[in-house]
C-alpha cells in the first residue's frame, strides 16, 4: 500500500511508511488513515513511474505535511503528549534515514552518522525532560560503557566470522583454479594420451599413455572428501592400473552400484585381481573386461577376455592353483565362483553375499 | 554407397587423425573445430553421420546435436569423448545423439560404430551400459511414466552383457536371440534414456563421471 502511494506521490516508499508510523504514534490517527487508504488504493498499473530526480523535494514536502498533520492532531487533542511524540518522531526519522534504500553510495556513511545523531538526540531529549543534565551525562557514559562491553562480547565472534568468510572465499578461489586447470589438462593432455593409444594400440607407448591417462584422471577427478575415496570404484581403478602396468593389457572396468569398501568387497576385488592377472598372462587377448554389480543380496563380478580359452576339465596344475586361489577368496565369505571357457574366450563369474557365513 | 561422415573436434591433431583413419572407408564431407561453425556446416553438408566431441567450448557436443536435430532430424550423431563428466555425456545423449564411445576406441570398432549408427541403431560402450544400469537401478521414487522410467528385465540383461564386454553378436548368441532383436532392445533403452524424467539420472550424472 505504502509502495503504491509512494509511486503516486513520487517518493521512496520508506518515507511514506515512516510517515504513517509517526502519525500512528501521535494518537493512532496514522493507523486509521493507513487502513482507509489501503481500502481505497488500487494496484499501480505501471505507467506512473516517477523520475528519480524528484526524490529529495518530495521527501521534504511529505515531511512538512506530516509535521503539519502532527500539529493539527495536537491541537485537536489526539495526542500522547509532547514528551513522547516529538522525541519519537525524531528517533523514527533517524531510523528511517539509516535504513533508507540507497545503500552503497558515498553518502551512506554520512547518512548513518546523521541518523545515529538524531536517534541519540531523541533519547537525550526524552530523558532530559525527566532528569538533570548531569544525569544525562552519566547516562551517555553508561551507554558508552554498554557499547564497549558489547564490542568486547561480540567482537571476537564478529572477527571470527569475518575470518571464516575470508577462508571460505580463499577455498572457493582455490577450487575454481583447480577446476580451470582440470579443464585445461582435460582439453590438452588427455586428448593427446587418447590419440597415442589409438595410433599404436598394442605397443609400449600405448601402455604408457594409458597409465598416464588413468593417473591423471584419478588426480583430476579426485573426490574432495577423503572419506569417500575408499569406494569399490577406486579399488577397481587401482587393480586395473596394477595389471596394465605389469602386463600391458587393457582393463576395462565398470561398476554398477558403487559402495564403500568392506572386507567382503575386498575379498571379491582380490579374487578379481587374480582372475584378471590370469587372463592377462595366459589368454593372449589385449583387453580384459571387468564388471562388478552390487545389490541388496551381494556383489557379482565378471572377468572376461576374448582370448584363446582353455579346457576347464583339463587345466594344467599351475592354473588350477590360480583357480583355487580365486575360489578360495570368495568362498571364505560364503560366495561362489565359476569359470566358463571356450574358443571365444574365458569368463570368470564371482559372487559374494552381503550377509553370508564367514569363516 | 559410402556413408557420408562429418567430424567435429576442437583438437586439430585428433581431428586430422580421425580424418586419415576414417577416410579409407567413409566419405568425409566436412569438419569443424567449434560449435557455431559445426552447426552451420553440418546443416549445409547434410552428412549421414556426424561425430561430435562431447567436451568443447561454447556448449559442447550437446549444443550441436540439439541445434542440428531441430531442422535436420535425418543426421545421426555419435558422441566421442575422452574422459568426460557423466553430465556432459548424458547431455549429449539426451540432446539426441544415437551413441557414445570413448576416444580410445580402436579404429575398427569406431568404423563399426559409425555403420551401426547409420543403420539407425544405438551404440553403447560398456561404460555407458553400466551407467544406464546404475541410473535406472532400484525403484524410481516417483514414476511419472513406468513405460519410460524403468527398464524391462530383458533390457537389463542386454545392458549387463554389454557392460561385461560382449559385442551385440555375442549378446545375441548368449541370450539365443537375433542380433536385430538386441539392436531393438538397445534402441529402446536409448529412447528411455533420452526421454525419462527419472531423478536418479541427473543425480547420478552429477555425482559420477563416465570415463
Amino acid at each position: 500500500m505504502a509502495g503504491g502511494l509512494a509511486e503516486r506521490i513520487g517518493v521512496d516508499p520508506i518515507v511514506i511508511r515512516f510517515s504513517f508510523v509517526v502519525l500512528g504514534l501521535a494518537g493512532g490517527a496514522g493507523v486509521f488513515l493507513y487502513g482507509l487508504l489501503w481500502m481505497l488504493s488500487v494496484e499501480p498499473n505501471g505507467h506512473a513511474v516517477p523520475s528519480p530526480g524528484r526524490g529529495v523535494r518530495s521527501t521534504v514536502a511529505v515531511a512538512f505535511i506530516v509535521v503539519g498533520a502532527l500539529l493539527i492532531l495536537r491541537s485537536l487533542g489526539i495526542w500522547f503528549g509532547d514528551a513522547i511524540v516529538w522525541p519519537a518522531a525524531l528517533a523514527a526519522t533517524g531510523s528511517a534515514i539509516i535504513w533508507s534504500r540507497t545503500r552503497g553510495t558515498p553518502t551512506a556513511v554520512l547518512r548513518i552518522i546523521a541518523g545515529a545523531l538524531m536517534i541519540a538526540g531523541a533519547v537525550a531529549l526524552f530523558l532530559g525532560q525527566y532528569t538533570s543534565v548531569n544525569t544525562v551525562r552519566n547516562l551517555i557514559f553508561a551507554i558508552g560503557v554498554t557499547i564497549a562491553a558489547a564490542a568486547l562480547l561480540l567482537g571476537p565472534w564478529i572477527w571470527g566470522f569475518g575470518k571464516r568468510l575470508a577462508e571460505e572465499q580463499r577455498d572457493r578461489i582455490r577450487s575454481e583454479e583447480r577446476a580451470d586447470m582440470a579443464a585445461h589438462l582435460h582439453d590438452s593432455v588427455l586428448q593427446t594420451l587418447a590419440l597415442i593409444q589409438r595410433s599404436d594400440s598394442s605397443g609400449e607407448a600405448a601402455s604408457l599413455a594409458r597409465r598416464q591417462e588413468r593417473e591423471l584422471r584419478a588426480w583430476l577427478y579426485r573426490r574432495s572428501d577423503p572419506k569417500q575415496r575408499d569406494m569399490l570404484n577406486d579399488a577397481l581403478d587401482a587393480l586395473a592400473l596394477r595389471v596394465e602396468e605389469r602386463y600391458r593389457v587393457r582393463v576395462d572396468g565398470v561398476v554398477v552400484g558403487d559402495r564403500p569398501m568392506d572386507e567382503r568387497l575386498k575379498a571379491l576385488v582380490d579374487a578379481c585381481g587374480e582372475a584378471v592377472t590370469n587372463a592377462a598372462r595366459h589368454s593372449g587377448a589385449d583387453a580384459v573386461s571387468l564388471y562388478i554389480e552390487t545389490d541388496a543380496s551381494g556383489a557379482t563380478a565378471y572377468v572376461r577376455d576374448q582370448g584363446k580359452g582353455f579346457d576347464t576339465a583339463a587345466v594344467p596344475s599351475d592354473r588350477r592353483g590360480i583357480a583355487d586361489s580365486i575360489r578360495g577368496r570368495v568362498e571364505r565369505f560364503g560366495g561362489t565362483a565359476s569359470i566358463t571357457s571356450g574358443p571365444e574366450g574365458t569368463e570368470v563369474q564371482l559372487f559374494v553375499p552381503r550377509n553370508g557365513n564367514s569363516g | 554407397m559410402t556413408i557420408r561422415v562429418f567430424v567435429v573436434d576442437d583438437h586439430s591433431i585428433f581431428l586430422s587423425g580421425l580424418r586419415s583413419e576414417l577416410g579409407r572407408s567413409f566419405e568425409i564431407v566436412g569438419e569443424a573445430t567449434d560449435v557455431d561453425e559445426a552447426i552451420e556446416a553440418i546443416r549445409a553438408a547434410k552428412p549421414d553421420v556426424a561425430l561430435v566431441d562431447v567436451h568443447m567450448p561454447g556448449g559442447g557436443g550437446a549444443a550441436i546435436v540439439a541445434a542440428v536435430t531441430k531442422d535436420r532430424p535425418e543426421v545421426k550423431f555419435l558422441a566421442l569423448s575422452v574422459s568426460d563428466a557423466a553430465e556432459d555425456v548424458i547431455a549429449v545423449i539426451r540432446a539426441g545423439a544415437r551413441g557414445y564411445v570413448t576416444k580410445t576406441i580402436s579404429p575398427a570398432d569406431l568404423a563399426d560404430a559409425i555403420r551401426r549408427i547409420n543403420e539407425g541403431d544405438a551404440v553403447f560402450s560398456p561404460r555407458l551400459a553400466g551407467f544406464v544400469l546404475d541410473a535406472f537401478g532400484g525403484e524410481a521414487t516417483t514414476i511419472a511414466d513406468p513405460e519410460l522410467d524403468q527398464l524391462t528385465p530383458r533390457e537389463r540383461e542386454v545392458l549387463r552383457l554389454i557392460a561385461r564386454g560382449y559385442s551385440y553378436r555375442e549378446v545375441a548368441k548368449q541370450l539365443q536371440l537375433s542380433v536385430k532383436t538386441i539392436e531393438t532392445h538397445v534402441s529402446a533403452v536409448l529412447r528411455k534414456l533420452q526421454l525419462t524424467s527419472r531423478y536418479e539420472l541427473a543425480r547420478w550424472a552429477t555425482e559420477r563421471r563416465i570415463v
